[in-house]
């Protein structure tokens, strides 16, 4: 997976996730997966999961985490299995 | 079928067993795979945490997980088992070989496009000149550490 610029101009590193703020140009998001190398996300690895699901405990879309096709159903599989375990809750109260 | 198939089972157990019977549960439980022809590769708990919901009134729950290889018989069987028991909370099965695999499979790609090129990227003309040749640069050297 390459990570190419788009909008040109910013040539920064990546940096923190949020997305408002900038004028022009957008950020090309590259998919923290990737860089990691993770092949397998584990519905056990509740910390991880956590960080994907908001405080509705919603499933994060791929516009705000990030994530590649592929790996983002990955993490939409192994969150829908954290929950049936009671792992992860299926609707904050 | 004759291939063999590797399954990891998480399982709750209620908190409010008997601390014997729980541990003569779990013991049951992998003898039933093993009776089965199947064999618990790894067995372990994942202690005792708050569910994030609740299942029957309670509020925590003893995590167990079994690692079992097999054909899926005894997985039908434990699961009946699992089923029936007023201890078992909850039970989650799920197939790991073939996404294990999968996983390999991307490994090894990794390695084979990191083997096959060269140290830099070569000379790239698209525009956003220095982000693009740093990029590569930075995958390799990741790699030489891992």
């Amino acid at each position: 997976m390459q990570s190419d610029e788009r909008g040109g101009g910013g040539d920064r590193q990546r940096g923190g996730g949020g997305g408002g703020g900038g004028r022009r140009y957008r950020r090309r998001k590259v998919c923290r997966f990737c860089l990691d190398k993770v092949d397998l996300i584990d519905f056990k690895d509740v910390k991880l999961l956590q960080s994907y699901v908001p405080e509705r405990s919603k499933i994060m879309p791929r516009r705000i985490s990030g994530a590649c096709a592929p790996h983002q159903r990955m993490l939409a599989e192994a969150i829908k299995r954290a929950r049936n375990i009671a792992l992860l809750p299926y609707a904050a109260d | 079928m004759a291939e063999k198939r590797v399954y990891e089972v998480v399982f709750i157990i209620d908190p409010d067993t008997p601390e014997g019977e729980a541990t003569s549960l779990v013991e049951n439980l992998q003898k039933i795979v093993t009776d089965q022809g199947g064999a618990v590769v790894r067995s372990e708990t994942m202690g005792r945490r708050q569910l994030a919901y609740r299942i029957g009134h309670k509020t925590d729950g003893n995590y167990w997980l079994f690692e079992v290889e097999g054909t899926g018989a005894e997985i039908a069987e434990l699961e009946r088992r699992m089923r029936v028991s007023d201890a078992v909370l909850r039970y989650l099965t799920v197939r790991v070989d073939e996404d294990r695999q999968r996983a390999e499979k991307f490994k090894a790609k990794r390695a084979r496009r990191a083997a096959k090129r060269p140290v830099k990227g070569g000379s790239r003309s698209t525009g956003g000149g220095a982000a693009a040749a740093f990029a590569p640069a930075a995958v390799e050297a990741e790699e030489e550490i891992a």
